[in-house]
């Protein structure tokens, strides 16, 4: 029995101007499991769309193989579309011209539905999603909020057996998100109907859906593992959240503490707050924080010890938050 | 087998709705898209009547206008289509279905057909009945099997071009620009082609068009039988055998380049 997904060594480098070379994948070997929802976590550029484009027989791997449900990525690619669906967040859903129903019907008939069965499915996938009353509208009046839940009709018209979501609550605000998640879970794990592969970079999102996270950074992944196990193994790591009274700070002093594992920073301006959430190999080390930032003339607002999150997970492997590894990134 | 030839003509007749439905949806655009070349094959009519030219000569004119409406659609509506759907994300939508892109293209060219033709019909009819031109009914059904057979073999060329759109996006643009004026001239949309010099004549035979149009002419402006223009014929035939697969070719070739470079479905290139 084949892995629902499974990766070899899949590396995909772009080569752009003169001497200009990324690699947005490095070896990743992944397997999935039928019915998994599976999570790529990781900041931008991180290479998580390329993996999913590779899968989705939208990009070609500079080496390695890929396959899903046993199908080779590259040789077998119109067996592999068969099966799959792509939505991606913060994308255009189809033609502003046409209704939501006429737009369903149409990316039906890409798949070769027949009339009868498309009706039926759009029907029930607008019920589902809970905008029936949106079916005569045209798209381009739709908001980001409706436009996602066409979008994601539109990745279900086929019944999939692997949904790839590529930041599918982009943009969206929260109640939006919310219930998308909501239902791409209960898709997955209540109606048992498939397999999905999300991408990410919102924590809270990973952590909510998937049974399984990667976290990846410049193409390669660097753990893999269910968010509590991830969580749980950081726990012999002291974590705490900074408040300081200032948005100008350096914080290279924070690299000199003998412990410190990785931090990030949030600055607020108009509160005049950074925030800051630091990982430690021990508790000595996050106690010397305080003093070392009076040293600074600093002054510190709150220090409060945290849970792990699957930020911290990132930050004791990288050294830095999400932000800060964005905008170092190519 | 024929699941797969199914669910392909399904796409296609698809791919046609959009286009008809989005046509009908906004129809101001069949007002300007019949009277601005109207506009301008009546510079051409008025100039051949200033010199006293044969009155067959303003029937060239409005048979030249009606097709240039089609050379119009394969260039910027059916090859840049691809760029178009690049762009606005629906391509990638195509790209991860199981179906053919010739399927895709099918559909994209019969609606632009359907379209087309109501602007070359109103064209036509307009250009008759203002200007009068004498036109041959008597081989009505060659004029037609002309026709379909120039329509079929532009479309092709546009399915080729398409796949350079796919890949190449705002690069491709710049050669469809260049090629739009020099077929309106080499294909003689306004004038005879047989008026030209031998040399550029037989640039000119590169492009289907030329040998459509100009059997068209021959036909209902001239009166020419079926035997008289057979040669017109072959060589339509001749470029949709080898356009076709060509086309189809071509496009794979695209689509993989595009997967190996990445640019297949990078925006804003």
């Amino acid at each position: 029995m084949p892995h629902c997904i499974e990766t070899k060594n899949l590396v995909r480098v772009f080569k752009g101007g003169e001497k200009s070379v990324v690699k947005a994948l490095d070896n990743v070997s992944v397997t999935i499991e039928k019915g998994e929802i599976f999570g790529l976590l990781g900041p931008n550029g991180a290479g998580k769309t390329t993996f999913i484009k590779i899968l989705s027989t939208l990009l070609l791997p500079t080496s390695g193989e890929a396959y899903v449900e046993g199908f080779n990525v590259v040789k077998e690619s119109n067996r592999v579309r068969r099966i799959i669906n792509l939505v991606s967040g913060g994308e255009t859903p189809g033609y502003g011209i046409l209704s939501v129903r006429e737009n369903l019907w149409f990316f039906s008939q890409l798949y070769g539905l027949s009339s009868s069965a498309a009706k039926d499915k759009i029907k029930q996938l607008m019920t589902q999603l809970n905008f029936e009353e949106y079916a005569k509208v045209r798209m381009n009046k739709l908001s980001s909020g409706y436009k996602q839940r066409l979008n994601l009709a539109r990745g279900l018209i086929n019944d999939p057996h692997i949904l790839f979501l590529d930041e599918p609550t982009l943009g969206l605000d929260v109640l939006t998100a919310k219930n998308l998640r909501d239902f791409m879970v209960d898709w997955a794990k209540k109606d048992k109907k498939g397999t999905v592969l999300l991408t990410t970079h919102y924590m809270a999102e990973a952590d909510e859906m998937c049974d399984r996270v990667a976290i990846i950074d410049h193409g390669k992944i660097l753990a893999c593992d269910s968010p509590k196990t991830l969580k749980d193994n950081l726990a012999k790591n002291p974590s705490a959240k900074l408040e300081v009274a200032s948005i100008n700070i350096d914080l290279a002093f924070l690299k000199t503490i003998h412990g410190i594992i990785g931090f990030t920073q949030t600055r607020n301006i108009q509160t005049g707050v950074t925030t800051l959430r630091v990982i430690a190999s021990n508790e000595s080390a996050l106690s010397k924080i305080a003093s070392k930032m009076k040293q600074e003339n600093l002054k510190v607002l709150t220090i409060s010890e945290t849970e792990p999150t699957l930020e911290d997970v990132y930050i004791s492997l990288v050294g830095k938050g999400f932000e800060e590894a964005e905008a170092t990134s190519p | 087998m024929i699941e797969d030839l199914v669910m392909n003509l399904r796409a296609a007749y698809a791919r046609l709705w959009v286009r008809v439905k989005g046509g009908n949806r906004e129809p101001h655009w069949i007002i300007t898209e019949v009277t601005v070349p109207i506009l301008s094959l009546s510079a051409y009519v008025y100039l051949y009547k200033m010199l006293n030219a044969p009155a067959e000569f303003a029937g060239f004119v409005v048979i030249g206008g009606t097709m240039m409406a089609f050379w119009s659609n394969v260039l910027w509506n059916m090859s840049a289509q691809f760029y178009w759907e690049k762009e606005t994300g629906t391509l990638q939508m195509y790209l991860v279905a199981p179906i053919s892109r010739m399927a895709v293209l099918l559909g994209m060219a019969l609606g632009g057909i359907v379209n087309t033709a109501l602007r070359a019909v109103g064209i036509l009819a307009v250009g008759i009945l203002i200007f009068q031109v004498p036109i041959f009914l008597s081989n009505t059904a060659v004029a037609i099997l002309i026709f379909v057979l120039t329509i079929i073999s532009l479309y092709a060329l546009g399915m080729l071009f398409a796949s350079l759109f796919l890949m190449y996006g705002r690069e491709a643009w710049h050669t469809a620009n260049l090629l739009q004026e020099p077929v309106h001239f080499l294909s003689g949309f306004y004038f005879p082609v047989k008026y030209l010099p031998f040399t550029i004549q037989l640039v000119a035979s590169a492009v289907p068009i030329t040998f459509g149009l100009d059997g068209i002419r021959r036909v209902i402006i001239s009166g020419e039988t079926l035997v008289e223009v057979l040669p017109h014929i072959a060589a339509l035939i001749v470029f949709i055998a080898i356009l076709m697969p060509l086309a189809k070719l071509a496009l794979d070739y695209m689509e993989n380049l595009g997967k190996k470079e990445g640019r297949l479905t990078l925006r804003w290139q």
